[in-house]
């Protein structure tokens, strides 16, 4: 991406594109794990949805169907208020490995 | 009744792509607040984590009109706002035949301290906003700092523990209390775990005529010196030993506390859960752990006999 | 219709702004700016204007209010005083940053400490780098012309920049002189509707308005908000010019009066303008080659024009109104200076401090100024250090 040279900004420095923040890839910011989802043990209770402070579970029919990896930040709030007590949880953290 | 299902099926208003920490509970708490009413929001923002976290130029996550300026003038900057709304309704000038609803935003720091004579002298002056104070208990966004929102014994930069000191030696401002005495018609605590409670409060502050204030913890992972995932169990931590206790407050005398835990657990277990808190564990640190409890209790006891005193009303009446 | 009033400067202002008409004033009071707004008030509480009033509880939380109003897409007005001014300081620089159109009405006081409520230009001074427009006014006709010309000036899209109009504290605020007042439809014809650039209630456009930028775009905002400053040049004149040929006072940067042919000149801005003006004519009934140059608008500086002006002369003494330690001259001596700095043969220049805290300066005080400027730049290899009016010493 190109930065703006003075005379390209907008007077006054006003952002007129609303929400654009979704060009930023904030999924760069794991730290070598991330959440994976499992949809058969899910009970849809959308707590993950809720608390998500990225928007990263995604949702489809009013059912949660994964992670949005470009902006998750493998914070594990997800992980840790899914309140399915299963063995087979419907998130759990894994390690990741990132490739260069 | 909203549910979760219903809610996500909404228009996202703060779009992903944000900057703020991993973990950070802010953005759920805008989730449901910023969903709380029908109407589209203008929204004036104090100086910040939220505003440096969502609008890094040339990005911004707002899909509503935000505007920020300093750190002690939102509700100022609000004032002018609801004016023109007002004078341009009156001559049938709107740019957009639309009811709007005007939501200012701070962090504890702006909200107690910077700007209270701003917040103060909106409150005074009846202006329609809700005001929602995202309270991460510090200075957050300039590093960890003490604000009077920070409890006492709690260790941030400008008030560490060490060999003499352990951490702040002052008692954090009652805010709700103060905003109460303003008089204003709802005045309300409340936490992001507890999301139904935030939101049916959210809602009812955009119905209010005239101001209403929300005061929401707002854990920090970075600055609380807790693991990323355990911002919202946290919360719910804070409620379970009455430290942050949930409650509402309409037209600054009538208390209901919405939120009373099954077994009241004592604050030493919300104190061994933070890194910003282990040096009380210490012997020599036991006397501000039993006035932390005392002011726990004190508060506590405080808004179950004004709750009392508010249903005994209501049944003689 | 035009009418001819007797009213004091405070009044004036307070007339512009009714006839303006702005969405919101945001009102605050602070000696001796007070009136203005009291004076709007009472219009409002009459039906006179339907203006709607904000009343805040500082004037740091005033010009925060005039950056919602203009933001959500109102014209807006706000008055304030040395302290006041001040205080709104980080504001300041907001407002102009942010491109918005706000004008203020500026009643030039002392700064403390100690606190001193007479006429003194430190607080205009104080805030010459934020970014606002800055218009002095010698008198009521004055304040209230500025006033009117300064929306026109300011709302111009190419300009928006916002505009301090200041007028001398008790001096012009208070004292009491004839003035026109011109006709309330021929003045709403020539300042025109605002149409601003976007606006806050604007729920089917959002904007982010006051972001965060970075070491790689912080830069790059700064220079691109020089631009409205430089527009503003152009934009002052032919304004300025609009205002002759519809209310027949002309104005310009600044007022030359009797500099054509003249050896020495003092330069001011402010009431001072009056007494000297008197000198001059005393002067030069006596043959002397004097004249004085009223300097209008202080920001954007004339340097150009006041090059033009003034490099043919011999000496010029040049008055600040202003305290500022540390420095060889006042702003106002420093900025014509460096506007000389490239003439050849260039005038010396005197600098003067006078008037601080509503010192009086008489005629007498300026016809020492031009004797001694006359006599000492005849001088070989003097340079003139800064003098002090009217100080007991």
């Amino acid at each position: 991406m190109s930065l703006k040279k003075w005379n390209e900004l907008v007077p006054g420095g006003i952002i007129l594109e609303a929400g654009n923040s979704v060009k930023n890839f904030t999924g760069m910011f794991r730290k070598g794990e991330k959440p994976e989802f499992n949809e058969t043990t899910c009970i849809n209770c959308f707590f993950c949805w809720v608390f998500c402070p990225d928007n990263a579970i995604i949702v489809e029919n009013e059912k949660i169907k994964g992670i949005n990896y470009d902006y998750c930040k493998g914070c594990g709030i997800c992980v840790n208020e899914c309140p399915v007590k299963n063995e087979q949880k419907p998130l759990v953290m894994v390690k990741e490995i990132n490739e260069l | 009744m909203m549910t979760l299902k219903e809610l996500a099926s909404r228009e996202v208003l703060l779009s992903a792509g944000h900057t703020l920490c991993p973990g950070c509970s802010i953005p759920a708490i805008l989730k449901l607040v910023l969903r709380a009413t029908q109407y589209s929001l203008v929204i004036s923002n104090t100086t910040g984590c939220l505003q440096k976290g969502t609008t890094h130029f040339p990005r911004s996550s707002w899909k509503l009109n935000w505007i920020h300026t300093a750190v002690g003038n939102a509700p100022a900057t609000m004032s002018g706002i609801t004016a023109v709304y007002r004078s341009l309704k009156k001559q049938g000038k709107l740019p957009v035949q639309k009811e709007l609803k005007f939501l200012v935003i701070g962090g504890d720091r702006a909200t107690y301290d910077s700007g209270f004579q701003s917040l103060s002298g909106a409150l005074s002056r009846r202006e329609d906003f809700v005001y929602l104070c995202y309270d991460n208990q510090m200075c957050a966004d300039t590093g960890g700092q003490s604000s009077s929102a920070t409890p006492i014994g709690a260790s941030t930069t400008t008030t560490p523990a060490g060999e003499v000191l352990p951490g702040k030696l002052l008692s954090r401002k009652n805010i709700c209390a103060v905003i109460a005495a303003h008089n204003v018609p709802y005045v309300a605590q409340s936490a992001p775990w507890i999301w139904k409670d935030l939101y049916r409060k959210a809602e009812k502050a955009f119905e209010v005529s005239g101001p209403a204030y929300l005061n929401v913890l707002s854990p920090c992972p970075n600055k609380w010196k807790i693991h990323t995932s355990k911002t919202i169990e946290l919360a719910k931590l804070a409620a379970d030993t009455c430290v942050w206790p949930i409650y509402e407050i309409k037209d600054g005398t009538d208390v209901t506390v919405n939120y009373k835990p099954r077994k009241k657990l004592p604050v030493t277990q919300w104190l061994k859960s933070q890194a910003r808190f282990n040096h009380l564990l210490a012997q020599e640190n036991k006397w501000i752990v039993d006035k932390i409890q005392e002011e726990v209790d004190k508060e506590w006891d405080l808004l179950l006999s004004l709750e009392n005193k508010n249903q005994k009303k209501m049944r003689d009446n | 219709m035009r009418v001819m009033k007797v009213m004091d400067g405070n009044s004036a202002a307070a007339e512009a702004v009714k006839q303006v008409n702005p969405d919101v004033v945001v009102v605050h009071p602070i000696t001796p700016a007070t009136p203005i707004v009291e004076k709007i008030a009472a219009f409002v509480a009459n039906g006179q204007m339907d203006t709607e009033i904000v009343d805040v509880e500082s004037g740091y939380s005033a010009v925060s209010g005039c950056i919602g109003a203009s933001a959500a897409g109102g014209r807006v007005f706000t008055a304030s005083a040395a302290q006041g001014l001040v205080s709104m300081h980080e504001i300041l620089y907001i407002t102009a940053s942010l491109r918005l159109p706000i004008v203020a009405g500026l009643v030039n006081r002392a700064l403390a400490a100690p606190e001193n409520i007479h006429t003194d230009h430190s607080d205009a001074m104080a805030e010459r780098s934020c970014g606002w427009m800055q218009f002095f006014c010698e008198n009521p006709q004055e304040a209230y012309d500025n006033l009117i010309q300064a929306y026109k000036v300011a709302e111009h899209m190419e300009v928006r920049t916002p505009a301090m109009v200041g007028m001398d504290a008790f001096l012009t605020s208070h004292s009491r002189e004839n003035l026109y007042i011109e006709d309330a439809g021929e003045v709403d014809e020539f300042v025109g509707k605002f149409k601003p650039a976007f606006s806050l209630l604007d729920s089917e456009n959002p904007v982010t308005v006051g972001s965060y930028a970075s070491m790689d775009y912080y830069f790059e905002h700064k220079v691109n908000q020089l631009q409205g400053m430089e527009k503003a040049r152009k934009v002052i004149k032919e304004v300025g010019r609009e205002f002759g040929d519809r209310f027949g006072r002309y104005y310009g940067y600044f007022e030359a009066y009797k500099m054509d042919n003249a050896n020495y000149a003092v330069v001011l801005m402010g009431s001072a303008a009056g007494t000297a003006k008197e000198t001059v004519d005393q002067l030069r009934n006596q043959g002397e080659k004097v004249g004085l140059l009223k300097l209008r608008v202080f920001r954007p500086f004339p340097y150009q024009d006041l090059k033009e002006t003034l490099s043919d002369l011999d000496a010029v003494a040049v008055l600040d109104r202003s305290f500022n330690p540390g420095t060889p001259g006042g702003p106002l001596c420093n900025e014509i200076k460096a506007a000389l700095y490239e003439v050849p043969q260039k005038p010396l220049v005197f600098p003067y401090i006078y008037g601080l805290g509503g010192r009086d300066i008489k005629v007498n005080d300026f016809v020492e100024i031009f004797r001694e400027i006359k006599e000492k730049s005849g001088k070989d290899e003097f340079i003139p250090g800064i003098k002090c009016i009217g100080l007991r010493e």
